[in-house]
């Protein structure tokens, strides 16, 4: 299997098209024309990193290289040029695709292709001969991404590709397609009929009247972007059918703002990761999920709850991490432990927080080490406990708590402290990953094994 | 300090620090509008959390859009 292959198994061109912020692409245009600039079999075989800042640019690429290159990989648009060679270095990468915004690349070695939504001749007809490697990257402890290994079967295990639904669907995502919330969505646009792309350079605002224009049928995004939505008042000018929120916990509160607001709209819930693929679906509107979901016999999902965290066994799973001392994606019974916390009430699973302390900021994962390690370099800190604190608007947000050493840094006064402590995540960390407020404490629980008693969040 | 003075210090004491610039505070602003964005409006939910004792979007029925429904949301709560 290979998408260009999936896309035009009935034998005709697919009919859809990629509604970009700039520019739109009709996907039949692709069988006779490239993004790629006439460098598409230089690629053949080759590891290839896209690297572009224009979702709709990597979108293209992504279309062109399944089954081309040996193996590409997804780069979102907040890679770091500090990030970028330890990406290249683990995936092996030999080339990457870039277009004129991307900032990440600038120090990258190997073959550089520029790409673009202006479509240039392919010169021969489109050739499978790899099985692609589709790797995307998480969020990791110490700062640097995890790279996570997929096949195009199963990212799209989760859908029947070859259904055609009786009209052709307009979807549309607040996710960046290069995560793999808004890829899937992507997938199944490609399949199924349209997709209005969002870009992080475009306001709220502004993304939903072009989904509008297009007549969006289907538009997925997390709580956190979603509550954006509504607060840009411009929701109401789309009327879709079918709403989704997955990447955090749906609360009870975003269900019921947005049944009020799409009163025609199913408005379902799924639960999905990058290493465990997509669960489950949950369209009852009630927050968590029905408890007969687990251990359902012959499901093409195995969902069961051990230790109090959700585990996924399906063939949406990932395959593997990617690098050198890549920490094992499955448990021995084949499983990918989610990390999410679940707790059953009345005969409903309700999601209650992730397990580590892995703080969700609007759909961005936060390793609460990452922030201790900076915080703990200041001069003057002993220790530091790094958690979240739920918010209406973001779903958390972190804070922290800071152990000065004894003497004189702790007869400073606190504010001053607190103060360098600030400015010094603000230097190191992304915004969403600096703590709103910093307290100051005597002392910090610690367990009898020297490990950080962390409440889980 | 009433709740719309204690508000509107806020937007703009967290717009200094997420380094945004703040459009002047009308009720008629719409809150995406006013150069702000979702973080910011986190640190300033939790903040008046911290200085009010309460946050208005446990109950309430839908999301502000201007500036002036984000302060009567927090004003009507008090009452």
């Amino acid at each position: 299997m290979w998408l260009w292959g999936s896309l035009t198994a009935s034998g005709a061109p697919p009919s859809g098209s990629l509604h970009g912020a700039a520019a739109r692409v009709d996907l039949a245009d692709l069988a006779g024309a490239s993004s790629l600039g006439g460098r598409l079999e230089t690629l053949r075989g080759r590891t290839v990193l896209i690297a572009a800042q224009d979702p709709l640019t990597s979108a293209l690429a992504l279309i062109e290289l399944d089954g081309v290159a040996r193996r590409m990989v997804l780069c979102p648009p907040d890679l770091t040029p500090d990030q970028a060679p330890a990406v290249m270095r683990d995936s092996a990468a030999d080339a990457y695709v870039t277009d004129a915004g991307a900032v990440a690349v600038s120090g990258l070695e190997g073959l550089r292709v520029s790409s673009g939504p202006a479509l240039q001749p392919l010169g021969c007809a489109r050739r499978r001969s790899h099985d692609t490697e589709w790797v995307l990257l998480t969020a990791g402890t110490t700062g640097a991404p995890k790279l996570v290994r997929h096949t195009l079967a199963s990212l799209t295990s989760a859908f029947t590709a070859q259904e055609a639904p009786p009209s052709p669907l307009v979807w549309g995502t607040f996710y960046d397609i290069r995560r793999y919330g808004g890829l899937q969505i992507l997938l199944r646009a490609l399949h199924h009929g349209s997709l209005v792309v969002s870009s992080a350079a475009e306001s709220t605002a502004d993304f939903l009247a072009r989904a509008a224009a297009a007549g969006v049928t289907h538009i997925s995004g997390t709580p956190s972007h979603w509550r954006r939505a509504l607060m840009s008042g411009a929701a109401a000018r789309i009327s879709p059918r079918y709403v989704r929120l997955s990447g955090e916990i749906a609360d009870q509160g975003i269900l019921d703002s947005l049944r009020s607001a799409f009163p025609n709209a199913t408005v379902a819930h799924a639960f999905a990761s990058t290493e465990a693929g997509v669960g489950f679906e949950v369209r009852d509107g009630l927050a968590g999920f029905p408890a007969g979901l687990i251990g359902a016999p012959g499901a093409a999902v195995e969902i069961d709850v051990a230790g109090g965290t959700l585990r996924l066994r399906s063939a949406g799973n990932a395959t593997d991490y990617l690098g050198a001392h890549a920490p094992a994606l499955k448990d021995s019974e084949g499983f990918v432990d989610t990390g999410d916390r679940v707790e059953l009430r009345d005969g409903r699973y309700v999601f209650i927080g992730r397990s580590g302390g892995v703080i969700n900021v609007g759909g961005l994962k936060v390793y609460p080490e990452e922030v201790e390690a900076v915080i703990n370099a200041q001069p003057g800190v002993r220790m530091s406990l790094v958690r979240a604190r739920r918010s209406p608007i973001t779903g958390a947000i972190v804070t922290a708590e800071v152990v000065l050493v004894q003497g004189a840094a702790a007869r400073r006064p606190h504010d001053v402290v607190k103060g360098e402590i600030l400015e010094a995540c603000r230097r190191g960390l992304a915004a969403h990953k600096v703590p709103m407020t910093i307290r100051i404490v005597p002392a910090l629980e610690v367990s009898p094994s020297g490990k950080l008693v962390r409440p889980d969040a | 300090m009433s709740v719309r003075a204690t508000i509107t210090s806020l937007f703009e004491q967290v717009a200094r620090e997420q380094q945004r610039k703040l459009s002047p505070l009308s009720d008629d602003l719409t809150l995406l509008g006013s150069g702000l964005d979702s973080l910011s409006f986190a640190l300033i939910v939790a903040r008046l959390e911290d200085k009010l004792g309460y946050d208005p979007f446990d109950t309430a029925e839908s999301f502000p859009v201007t500036f002036g429904d984000f302060v009567r949301l927090y004003e009507s709560h008090s009452r």
